[in-house]
């Protein structure tokens, strides 16, 4: 027997009342696609441009208690929404990136002062936090970036000018590349 | 680590059970009784869901919780009714359970679901305890005064 919709609204409702939640999460439409964003009590903690293998994963980072809680994620839907309309050119969210290692978490904080419509270098990325040899493993913090879009691994590029990787697949960084304005 | 990672995100586990919990419900409540007790059942199973130590036999889980839920639905309905309802009438049939149901046959029904979840499908007392709409404690005895009332029976 189907339950009635309202009932399950109240259901989910309740269990965020009673901060049961470990990982609260929702599907937003985009123009590159359907994208997962969660978030913790501590601030936003994934997006994933493949919204079923991403359940899994929160489980195993934050904890089981995963649930879909559209309302708790009203404020990042609205932020990615008036950034895919050219509105928004910087991200006002909370991060939590407690699963990341350390050396990871520091190269994604510097990552995320690379402006909007601007591109750097994976080498460049090495130098600034002063691991200058370190380019190829600032490409595996970038292949393993759990807040991409707001975490702006696109803007990475190879120092030949090439577009070199992305985790969501190469048309989606070309795509925001290109809303940026950055010439290809 | 390992074993925490078997354990599916709650979405699925709702998902998978949320519309058979509710039919269940319905049919021994009707309609109205039966949507208050579907979020308790959730709620009891969200509340010792980290408690899991593996993801076996969640569906059997909740109808537990669910049965119990209803129970108690019934008892402050009508609280000098005794209920005889077997107590697995909903739960699925599998080796573990029928391999113990000569033995837990004439427990008294908290007992015999608190054995039947530890020693058949290897819960943990917390996850025993939300589905008796009780505490960890309460489970572990509960389990424990079945296993002596079997073993003493087994030498009578």
């Amino acid at each position: 027997m189907t339950i009635p919709t309202d009932l399950d609204h109240r259901f989910r409702e309740a269990a965020e009342r009673e901060g049961l939640v470990d990982v609260a999460y929702d599907v937003a439409e985009s123009p590159i696609g359907d994208l997962l964003v969660a978030a913790t009590d501590r601030g936003l903690c994934r997006i994933a441009f493949r919204p079923d293998a991403a359940l899994d994963e929160l489980a195993a980072d934050f904890g089981a208690r995963v649930l879909k809680l559209p309302k708790r994620l009203d404020g990042v839907r609205r932020e990615l929404d008036e950034y895919f309309a050219g509105h928004r050119h910087e991200f006002d969210l909370e991060t939590d990136l407690s699963p990341v290692p350390a050396f990871h978490q520091q190269v994604l904080h510097e990552l995320a002062r690379v402006p909007f419509g601007q591109v750097t270098t994976y080498g460049a990325l090495a130098a600034r936090v002063g691991r200058p040899h370190a380019a190829r493993a600032i490409g595996g913090a970038m292949n393993r970036n759990p807040i991409p879009i707001v975490l702006p691994c696109h803007r990475v590029i190879g120092s030949n000018g090439s577009l070199t990787g992305y985790a969501g697949g190469l048309d989606k960084k070309e795509a925001l590349l290109r809303l940026e304005g950055v010439t290809l | 680590m390992m074993e925490a990672a078997v354990i599916p995100p709650f979405e699925h586990f709702y998902t998978d059970h949320r519309d058979e919990v509710f039919g269940v419900l319905v049919k021994r409540l009707g309609r109205q009784r039966a949507e208050d007790a579907f979020q308790e059942t959730f709620l009891r199973a969200l509340r010792a869901y980290g408690a899991l130590r593996h993801g076996e036999h969640l569906r059997a889980w909740v109808l537990t919780i669910a049965r119990n839920v209803a129970v108690d639905s019934f008892r402050r309905e009508k609280p000098t009714v005794e209920l005889e309802e077997p107590i697995d009438r909903d739960l699925p049939r599998r080796p573990a359970y029928a391999e113990l149901e000569h033995l837990t046959g004439e427990l008294p029904p908290t007992e015999r679901a608190a054995v039947v979840l530890r020693y058949a499908y290897d819960l943990p007392y917390a996850a025993i305890g939300a589905a008796l709409g009780s505490s960890e404690e309460a489970a572990r005895q509960a389990a424990s005064a079945g296993v002596r009332r079997i073993r003493k029976k087994e030498h009578a």
